[in-house]
């Protein structure tokens, strides 16, 4: 296969129209890169020109230098809110995932189940987190399992919609060549349903991913109270209380950042489960 | 990308479960006064009598909405009939059959190698149990080579082959194909018709085709239905007598072409223009 194709491609002559395109190829690999490092560069550069020029203390708005000073000087203090965080963002996660899977397997496997509980799921989800934590720090007594249960409301909704949309999406003739082969439901589930799912499953922990960050940092908010085991946005309000607004910026730069890396995380691993076989995994010509 | 060889010319003849012959023996399997009903009104099929023997090659032949995948999906047991029977010869409850949908219907998160296992796995085979059957089979459609291929990267032709060698791989006593070639272009479909007449001197097999495809079923076949619409029926039978094996050649003999001015001139029956 991949031989052929590079024998056509020895034959082909390269014409202006095809040397247009390479160039264009190669510009968009630079680009790729090369911009945003401008663009952030840039929007830094501006940002501390604005404070010198209009000399507005670092109270207000602080100098980029200063937030990556504070940043270093307060790594301890930061370096333990980003772990709790993290801790609850990524918990949150795993059980959107366990949770989402399994109810949209069950909600396959029965109409009846389907039915019955989808109405919940869809009432969990319009209703916004912020209104329902209070709620859940009263009933809940452990902070971190009242910020783990925030982050997974929010989280889950995607996974369970997106994957019950999957499994039902597997093509009708396979269907049909599973029973005729007498497939179990077991064998139709393993072999059939849940690899037709993945794709739609992976776009749906895309997006969980955020939400499970957002779900933790906003229940952190309503949570409020300090104390051990206090997560990113705590640390931002504290600092707020103390004006200590450098403290502030390098929180939400972390936070930042962290979602950062767990949409780069997630995505690459789409691409290393669907890159041989599936259409939004590969590269195409032109 | 089409021109593949058969494997009919690498491997040595697999012993045949028995002559291509027609008419003689009790029939594998027989439809006596089949009807199907879909909703309470639509009349897809009406009163179906056909009976299939070892070796036949019977094409059904019709315009769409016939009845024709309705007639299919009755025999592969995916639908029940309103009214008739279906009998298996031998007294078997479920037929054994391997089918070919006009899609090729390949698993695209699986290997070439691992679509064609499918069959066996449901049936709780090990690919290791059975590496050498799925070998077979697709040295038998010429793609013994592209065992860890991903059916993307392969043409339209050679999924369908890769579809074929699936249907194949059980060994199966009757083959069902819906339409199998219709989406694919000319040339591509000549060759898969002289492959798939090549495959089936070499097996055995005994295939019902559905086509609407009047050459296509004068080719390949020693039965044609002709079926009609609104209702779905069975208009009427013909037969191609031509021996076989039928290569290429016989596209330009004069047999040919009087069995396809017949097939056409039912056809027009069946459409209701003549
Ligand atoms: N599941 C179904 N429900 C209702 N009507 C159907 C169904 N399957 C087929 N039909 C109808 O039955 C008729 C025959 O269909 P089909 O067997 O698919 O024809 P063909 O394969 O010859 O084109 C058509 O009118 C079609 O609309
Ligand atoms: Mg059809």
């Amino acid at each position: 296969m991949t031989a052929t194709q590079e024998a056509e491609e020895a034959v082909f002559v390269f014409d202006a129209e095809e040397a247009a395109r390479a160039r264009q190829r190669r510009m968009e690999r630079f680009g790729r890169w090369a911009l945003p490092i401008i663009v952030v560069a840039l929007t830094i550069w501006g940002w501390d020109r604005v404070i010198v020029s209009n000399n507005i203390p670092h109270y207000i708005l602080p100098r980029p230098g200063l937030v990556l000073e504070t940043l270093i000087k307060d790594w301890p203090i930061l370096l333990n809110a980003l772990l709790v965080t993290l801790q609850t963002t990524v918990l949150a996660l795993a059980v959107a995932v366990i949770g989402g899977v399994g109810l949209a397997v069950l909600f396959t496997q029965s109409k009846f189940i389907e039915m019955s509980f989808y109405p919940y799921a869809v009432i969990l989800q319009v209703t916004p987190v912020v209104s329902i934590a209070p709620l859940i720090f009263i009933y809940v007594d452990s902070k971190t399992v009242g910020l783990l249960i925030c982050a997974w409301i929010v989280a889950f909704f995607p996974i369970l919609s997106n994957t019950t949309l999957g499994l039902n999406s597997a093509d009708h003739n396979l269907r049909d060549l599973f029973r005729i082969y007498g497939a179990s439901r077991w064998q139709q589930l393993r072999l059939l349903r849940l690899p037709a799912a993945l794709p739609y499953f992976l776009g749906g922990l895309r997006i969980a991913g955020g939400l499970a960050l957002i779900g933790s940092v906003v229940a952190e908010y309503v949570a409020g109270t300090g104390g051990v085991g206090s997560g990113l946005a705590f640390t931002i309000l504290e600092a707020g209380y103390r004006l200590n607004i450098p403290r502030m910026f390098a929180a939400l730069l972390l936070i930042a950042g962290v979602g950062v890396v767990i949409f780069m995380a997630l995505s690459f691993l789409s691409w290393a489960l669907l890159h041989k076989w599936h259409e939004s995994a590969l590269k195409r010509e032109v | 990308m089409e021109d593949l060889v058969t494997g009919a010319a690498q491997i040595p003849a697999a012993p045949a479960r028995s002559r291509p012959q027609t008419g003689d023996g009790a029939p594998i399997l027989s439809m006596r006064h089949v009807t199907k009903v879909f909703g309470g009104k639509v009349m897809a099929l009406e009163g179906m009598s056909l009976d299939i023997h070892e070796g036949d090659f019977v094409s059904l032949l019709g315009p769409s909405g016939c009845g024709k995948s309705t007639a299919l999906r009755l025999v592969a047991g995916l639908i029940r009939p309103t009214s008739g029977r279906i009998d298996w010869g031998g007294g078997q409850q479920k037929g054994d059959i391997g089918v070919v949908f006009q899609e090729p219907t390949l698993m695209p998160w699986a290997t070439v190698a691992q679509n064609v296992w499918l069959p066996l796995r449901l049936r709780g085979k090990s690919f290791r149990s059975v590496e050498a059957d799925v070998k077979e089979a697709l040295d038998l459609v010429g793609l013994g080579n592209f065992l860890d291929a991903y059916p993307r990267e392969l043409s339209g032709g050679m999924k369908m082959r890769v579809s074929i060698a699936r249907a194949l791989v059980t060994r199966p006593r009757l083959i069902l194909m819906d339409e199998p070639f219709a989406a694919l272009d000319e040339i591509t479909r000549h060759k898969l018709n002289d492959d798939l007449l090549a495959l089936r001197a070499r097996i055995g097999a005994t295939i019902v085709f559905v086509t609407h495809s009047v050459f296509e079923s004068v080719f390949l076949s020693n039965r044609i239905v002709v079926m009609a619409a609104r209702p779905g029926r069975v208009l009427t039978e013909l037969a191609v007598e031509a021996p076989y094996p039928r290569a290429d050649e016989y596209r330009s003999t004069p047999d040919y072409a009087h069995h396809c001015g017949a097939a056409t001139a039912a056809l027009h029956q069946a459409m209701g223009e003549g």
